[in-house]
């Protein structure tokens, strides 16, 4: 589990460093932060029994334990077993996913407006499924997300370069405004190419607006690996990120290899977006909110960020997911309409702070 | 994008012209390009009008524009294309304005309309009417409200000791993908008519544009230009700081209210007529910035511009993949995005 420790030469020294300053108060912090990430873990099961239980028809939580124990093959059974755990399971993937790649672009471009569909990178995703889609006629989604990885890797080579590789770095302004600018082209060229084929448009339709329920119950089957190296990938980067969140030069100094911390976190972020969007289209502002809230509770160092975010951000995408089946009943709002509906006021609240600070 | 003449370049610092007691400050080059501009709509509109699934010779389209030509051509051009044509200037012309405006109020590039969240307002505004099933004039008012009410709403929620220009800008991203959300919804909840109007409407489109957008469009323009005439020079006045306009005797919150109810009203008006097409009211002013080399954004060549543009997009729009017709808001923002990210390259400190 530490490769990533084994190919940084100076990580023991800052480990023992570490050590040595681990007092007493500090090994309490562990212990409680630990305990949060019990909280966490346990609010998920939680708002995911939510997810399972309510919708256009819900059902008390008693039928979903028999459905899960004993299915006996009633519609009430059959919905939950066919419909709501894939769609909660397949909620849960994605919002963990999306809630990382937010944590892990934040930290690396030090851009607290940072987010996967505010940088672009799930539009570019979003470009590349479409083409498979439509172009290609591909439908298996272990395919297709290859797609996805592409556009997302290319849109978020275009917007770093665009944004951050001015003399002055990245400032969280121009990032975003580049962001904007290449996921608007993206946008533009995905709507160009569905206009050719109205007939995969009109399968695609709620899946652009960002939705769990447009693709089918095996598409999380297909897509859980690449989600699950992401995340893995994602989290063990956490040490290293925390020594480049000093400066690259500080980084350096501490024996951090920049160039290849950035690649691997660029590898991680397009491996997060790439398979979300396939799985419930390009969705804006989940990994926004998120590692905002949890730097809040936690501080600033990633090994607790990452893991925290990847826990919360699920139970946030969830929450959307189930308030836009229950308040448009017997139809549903997307559950991409409800992240932008909570998520953008809380990006203008977040632009409103007198100075952006880098983080 | 910004065409660099080869030949030594007519100098784009203002002369003044001097008869008698009157004195004019002219540019030699803002001249010749808006000389060029109006030439390059004028082509445009006709090549427009002229091609299609229906080829109309150029001399029959001429003919039929100023009243006498074959009985077929007339009906092509003066009851099907002319109309789209004119709507597409209009629009252009407006989006132009509009976005100088407000790129010289906020003195910032993204400062345009169609960026920060007005554009997407005034579609909200003419959603919730197409879905209550109102007539077309109450679409445009529908939609005209949204625009003002998105504008005070995004300028209160930047309001902070004054607005400075890049939270504004920052704020309207917000508001712009908060809008689209609701406008996405709007769509689901609508019937399937309302929602195949409105959708086509808000990727921004001339198909289908008769005389009754023309007419409209054309009696703001006639309004609402005088206004923006008067604000042109105090608002670059006002680009110095207040307190400097102030000293050169310009009445700063006067002008400044004309030009944000001038500015507003004309995205509106624009957006009534042909949905929020992205990106014109950015890329038409920086465009025109450019060409007449002036050091500011300037309202004249920015409405050439936007027009031209907006034509011309609609022009490649019907070809790119004929005979499907893309809308043309799919073309604009593919073309925008891309200016706007040279514009970010470019401008690195």
């Amino acid at each position: 589990m530490r490769p990533a420790e084994d190919t940084e030469p100076a990580a023991p020294a800052a480990r023992t460093a570490d050590e040595r300053e681990a007092a007493a108060p500090r090994r309490g912090r562990s212990a409680a932060l630990a305990g949060g990430l019990v909280v966490a873990l346990g609010l998920l099961v939680l708002m995911a029994m939510a997810s399972v239980a309510l919708g256009a028809r819900s059902v008390p939580l008693s039928v979903v334990i028999d459905a899960l124990t004993s299915p006996d093959g009633s519609s009430d059974h059959t919905v939950i077993r066919e419909l709501r755990i894939p769609r909660t399971l397949l909620g849960i993937g994605v919002g963990a996913s999306l809630g990382l790649a937010g944590a892990l672009m934040q930290s690396l471009t030090r851009n607290p407006l940072a987010d996967p569909g505010l940088l672009g990178i799930n539009e570019g995703a979003a470009v590349g499924v479409t083409f498979a889609l439509a172009l290609l006629g591909l439908t298996d989604p272990a395919v297709y997300v290859w797609f996805a990885f592409g556009g997302a890797a290319l849109a978020s080579v275009i917007v770093y370069s665009l944004g951050a590789a001015g003399r002055s770095g990245a400032g969280p302004v121009r990032l975003t405004l580049a962001g904007v600018a290449v996921g608007m082209v993206f946008t533009a060229v995905s709507s160009a190419v569905l206009r050719m084929d109205p007939q995969t448009f009109d399968r695609m339709r709620f899946w652009l607006t960002g939705s769990l329920a447009a693709q089918s119950a095996d598409v999380l089957v297909r897509l859980a690996p690449f989600m699950a190296a992401g995340i893995v990938l994602g989290l063990l980067l956490a040490r290293p990120l925390n020594m480049l969140s000093l400066g690259d030069d500080a980084g350096k100094a501490l024996g951090v290899a920049v160039t290849r911390t950035r690649v691997l976190t660029g590898v991680a972020v397009t491996l997060l977006c790439g398979a979300a969007t396939a799985a419930a289209g390009p969705l804006w502002f989940v990994g926004l909110a998120v590692p905002h809230a949890v730097r809040a509770l936690v501080g600033q160092d990633q090994r607790w960020v990452l893991p925290y975010s990847a826990l919360a951000a699920p139970v946030l995408l969830l929450a959307a997911d189930v308030a836009g089946r229950l308040i448009a009943r017997p139809g549903e709002v997307q559950v991409g309409i409800m992240c932008a509906m909570v998520g953008a006021p809380i990006f203008i609240l977040l632009a409103r702070r007198r100075r952006l600070a880098a983080l | 994008m910004t065409a660099r003449p080869p030949v030594p370049p007519v100098s784009g610092r203002p002369r003044a012209v001097r008869l008698g007691d009157w004195s004019l400050r002219v540019a030699p080059r803002a001249l010749l390009v808006w000389v060029l501009l109006v030439l390059t709509a004028f082509a445009v509109a006709v090549l427009a009008i002229s091609t299609g699934e229906f080829t109309v010779p150029v001399p029959d389209v001429l003919a039929a524009l100023f009243g006498d030509g074959p009985p077929v051509a007339e009906l092509i051009v003066n009851k099907l294309r002319a109309p789209r044509v004119l709507t597409g200037l209009l629009v252009g012309a407006a989006f132009g304005l509009s976005g100088a405006i407000f790129q010289s109020l906020t003195r910032n590039p993204l400062g345009s309309p169609d960026f920060i969240g007005f554009s997407a307002g005034a579609s909200t505004g003419g959603i919730l009417v197409v879905v209550s099933g109102g007539s077309a004039a109450q679409i445009a008012a529908g939609s005209m409200t949204g625009c003002v009410v998105t504008a005070l709403l995004v300028y209160l929620a930047a309001f902070r000791r004054g607005v400075q220009g890049y939270r504004l800008v920052l704020v309207g991203i917000g508001a712009n993908a908060l809008l689209i959300a609701t406008n996405n919804y709007l769509l689901t909840r609508a019937n399937i008519n309302d929602a195949a109007t409105a959708g086509a409407w808000l990727t921004g489109s001339l198909g289908g544009r008769d005389w009754s957008y023309v007419l409209p469009l054309t009696v703001a323009l006639a309004v609402l230009l005088p206004a923006c005439a008067y604000v042109s020079r105090p608002l670059r006045m006002i680009e110095m700081g207040d307190d400097s306009a102030r000293a050169m005797g310009i009445r700063v919150e006067a002008v400044r209210a004309v030009a944000i109810v001038a500015g507003v009203l004309l995205c509106g008006v624009a957006t009534a007529a042909a949905g929020p097409v992205a990106f014109v009211a950015l890329a038409a002013p920086q465009l025109a910035r450019r060409l007449t080399r002036s050091p500011g954004v300037t309202m004249a060549s920015s409405a050439l511009v936007g027009a031209v543009l907006l034509t011309a997009a609609d022009l490649a729009a019907q070809r790119v993949i004929a005979p499907a017709q893309l809308p043309v808001g799919v073309l604009t923002a593919a073309i925008g995005g891309t200016y706007l990210a040279l514009l970010l390259r470019k401008d690195r400190h």
